[in-house]
């Protein structure tokens, strides 16, 4: 994602990530990025507080208003309401990531990117 | 609140541990290209472009159709006045033990932002917003994704562009 906001920075369309995984876009480098500390899959606030979600929105808006260097991150002054033990779990043993059908299409996704890889080789050669 | 996840450290040691040897490389670059609104937000046109999986219901048995007419590569469009109703997740990558995906606005906020149309603070939404699948080849999303999003971008007058990866 990161990847596409900096195509669309480097051809004039201003853009703003919110995001969850800090880190990922931090190191990738976005112009503006609003960092929720929330659970993977809920960027834009909890499910169905739509004041926090406007909120979020608010912050991300403003940013483009404001900000006046590459690589600025805004934090959200947000919590998650139950509590921050999520993150000790997210990427353990106890709780694997991908489970079941999930783990199951990630290896499909995983071998059909090798095989297209290996076919390039070949018509390269 | 406590010190925010590191996934890179977090899902290397993972991944390690499950048995796997190389460590996935996170894209990076010491240059950011940035640009700035060229008018204000009031009169400026806006986009969502998301890595949600988020799609279309179909009526049920219909297996073609749909959103992936418009695929390019992992890119793909939706018109944003598709009621919020008939929008949803496919999306398996995101912490199923701390939540779900049942609101859209969580990773797609196209009722928030067409909220703040009415409120005034942005000018409009773009006829389309747009999906792009989690790729493993950052190359295939420089390349191919990226541009096609951007021209699409261009195709709609799009101004802004707010990103929300899950």
């Amino acid at each position: 994602m990161s990847l596409v906001a900096r195509h669309l920075e480097a051809n004039g369309i201003p853009t703003v990530v919110i995001a969850t995984a800090r880190d990922i876009v931090e190191r990738c480098g976005v112009s503006r990025l609003v960092h929720v500390d929330f659970p993977l899959g809920n960027p834009c606030g909890v499910p169905f507080d739509q004041e926090m979600q406007s909120s979020v929105m608010d912050i991300a808006l403003t940013m483009l208003e404001i900000t006046e260097k590459p690589g600025s991150t805004e934090v959200a002054p947000f919590t998650w309401p139950a509590g921050e033990d999520w993150k000790k779990t997210i990427f353990t043993e106890e709780q694997p990531f991908l489970e079941g059908k999930a783990y199951d299409h990630w290896m499909e996704a995983k071998k059909r990117y090798k095989d297209r890889k290996a076919e390039k080789v070949t018509s390269e050669d | 609140m406590s010190e925010h996840v590191k996934y890179i450290d977090r899902t290397r040691d993972y991944y390690l541990s499950q048995g796997y040897a190389k460590p996935y490389e996170w894209a990076h670059f010491d240059d950011i290209p940035f640009a700035r609104p060229a008018k204000p937000l009031s009169e400026s046109r806006v986009t969502i472009i998301s890595t949600s999986d988020v799609a279309i219901k179909q009526p049920e048995g219909n297996k073609g159709g749909g959103i992936n007419e418009h695929l390019v590569g992992n890119a793909y469009s939706l018109p944003t006045d598709t009621p919020i109703d008939q929008l949803f997740s496919k999306q398996e990558h995101y912490d199923k033990y701390a939540t779900n995906l049942d609101d859209v606005n969580t990773y797609f906020p196209v009722t928030r932002l067409q909220e703040k149309v009415e409120q005034g603070r942005i000018g409009s939404m773009a006829p389309r917003c747009h999906g792009v699948y989690t790729a493993y080849s950052q190359k295939k999303t420089i390349e191919v994704d990226a541009p096609e999003i951007l021209r699409r971008c261009r195709e709609d007058e799009v101004d802004i562009a707010i990103l929300t990866p899950v």
